[in-house]
């Protein structure tokens, strides 16, 4: 990377796009909103953010993302998804066809623990982070089966809701939505290094 | 691959068993509303309308018994949908399901929350069942939206514990002018506020009737606590993505789509015309060809008494 100006885009097609962007900007980033491949150039990492994984997937499939989002991932951009965002990464769902990027190697099931009722917070060690992080569960999809790069960073009930595969991490739950910003610094910092 | 659920705990996470699980918080009920933003939210009357909305791109569905143009056309008392329907759609879809209790009838609101749908709309458009008082919504894990046509109708929804805001408009009439007089008057209403200095607070309080506390966080934060969108009498893309840019948070379209010629494509229409909503080309492309629009009243012709936005106190 020539500039020193990091930029860091989130895919703003639908979600909750403006918490991430808020975050990051609290952190310091430079932000792009991302709709159209055009977007995408001027980024040097992602975040995917929660919202309905079929809407936004059918916009991005309407507007040609799939393929630059998939290229720019492999090509080694630090990604973070959550919640939808994480279903849009992974390479399989586990009912139901919808677009999909594919980067992350885990198998999802959408609206794991059931619908809103069930909707949850909860307490959660993560690997490397210290104190728990307060995580927020909507509607939140779970990892059903993970590939053999795809380390698990925080477990709820056994199953993995935090995971990290090179450079893309996915979250089941939304760091977006609580004060504690060490995920969003994890993204920041896997720039750094890189 | 390998199954998960059959790993080694790793010694790092195996704290996991934590007892601070909490449902229904106010955090998890306005959570479900923020993953909305951005998107439409269509009333369906069945299952296989809430999937037209569904492959169209919808964030989520309103399941119902009458779309409020048919709601206006019969007359007559509206409740509460057919719970067998409402379960129908819920089945139907892999999206959120809303439905709609009448204004203060919380044994409707406990009906649909046993159903487990996601989100109640309590609603103007059906007939109120008290003239007082509106649902405790605090009761409930289930969160709630509710209509409003200003800052003090917002603030005491957001009071009854409403985790969701939504403009009242003029449902059932596929005119806008309504749903953009409520928003501007929010917008005018927060703006306000936001400059005031605190001695001047509680006599707006009282003015508005909102309660004071959460005016101080609107003076403080210049923004409703909750997310806000469109809804009442957005027919076309060009309405939702004018709600978009006076500062909706995404729209409802309720007889909009499934009262027009072809559902389908205008459903998709308005999807893109909500996220593209800053980008009139693309606005001017999904707007062409749509074949005919529900028909629209105009408000004028409404008699007061008739007006669904009077309902709710």
């Amino acid at each position: 990377m020539t500039s020193s100006v990091r930029r860091v885009g989130v895919l703003a097609l639908q979600g909750d796009f403006r918490e991430h962007l808020s975050v990051l900007n609290e952190l310091g980033a430079h932000t792009v909103e991302v709709r159209v491949p055009h977007d995408l150039e001027s980024v040097d990492a992602l975040i995917v953010p929660g919202g309905e994984s079929t809407t936004i997937g059918r916009l991005a499939t309407l507007y040609g993302m799939i393929e630059p989002l998939r290229k720019h991932i492999k090509h080694g951009m630090p990604t973070l998804g959550t919640c939808a965002g994480m279903i849009f990464l992974a390479s399989r769902v586990t009912d139901g066809d919808q677009p999909l990027i594919g980067a992350l190697e885990a198998s999802v099931e959408r609206n794991a623990f059931g619908r809103q009722n069930e909707s949850f917070e909860v307490d959660i060690p993560v690997k490397g982070l210290g104190d728990p992080v307060r995580a927020v569960f909507i509607r939140a999809p779970l990892i059903e089966e993970v590939g053999d790069g795809v380390e698990v960073l925080a477990r709820h009930r056994g199953r993995p809701v935090f995971v990290r595969q090179a450079n893309v991490m996915a979250t089941s739950f939304h760091p977006e939505l609580t004060e504690d910003r060490r995920i969003h610094q994890m993204l920041l910092d896997s720039l750094e290094a890189g | 691959m390998e199954p998960t659920n059959t790993e080694t705990p790793n010694p790092d996470t195996a704290l996991e068993a934590s007892k601070t699980v909490e449902h229904g918080t106010k955090r998890v009920k306005t959570g479900l509303a923020e993953m909305l933003k951005g998107g439409v939210i269509m009333d369906v009357v069945t299952a296989e309308q809430a999937e037209i909305a569904e492959q169209a791109g919808a964030v989520a569905v309103m399941a119902l018994e009458r779309v409020p143009a048919d709601i206006r056309k019969h007359g007559g008392v509206a409740r509460m949908a057919d719970p067998n329907k409402v379960e129908e759609i819920m089945e139907a879809v892999s999206i959120p399901v809303m439905a709609k209790a009448r204004i203060g009838h919380f044994v409707e609101a406990q009906v649909l929350a046993s159903l487990g749908v996601d989100y109640i709309d309590e609603s103007e458009v059906l007939s109120p069942a008290d003239m007082q008082h509106h649902i405790d919504k605090w009761a409930f894990t289930t969160p709630f939206v509710c209509g409003a046509r200003n800052l003090g109708e917002a603030l005491r929804r957001v009071g009854e514990g409403a985790a969701m805001i939504r403009t009242k408009g003029e449902p059932g009439t596929g005119n806008v002018v309504e749903a953009v007089t409520h928003m501007r008057q929010m917008t005018a209403d927060i703006a306000r506020v936001s400059t005031m200095t605190d001695d001047l607070l509680m006599a707006t309080a009282r003015d508005l009737g909102a309660p004071i506390d959460l005016l101080r966080d609107i003076a403080e934060t210049g923004k409703l606590p909750v997310v806000n969108f469109a809804a009442g009498g957005i027919a076309t893309p060009a309405d939702a993505a004018l709600m978009m840019q006076l500062g909706c948070d995404g729209v409802f379209v309720g007889s909009g789509i499934f009262k027009s010629g072809d559902p389908a494509v205008r459903a998709r229409a308005i999807v893109e015309a909500t996220t593209f909503h800053q980008d009139p080309q693309i606005i001017a492309k999904v707007s062409s060809n749509l074949g005919e629009p529900m028909v629209g009243i105009d408000i004028d012709e409404i008699p007061e008494s008739q007006r669904m936005q009077e309902r709710g106190w």
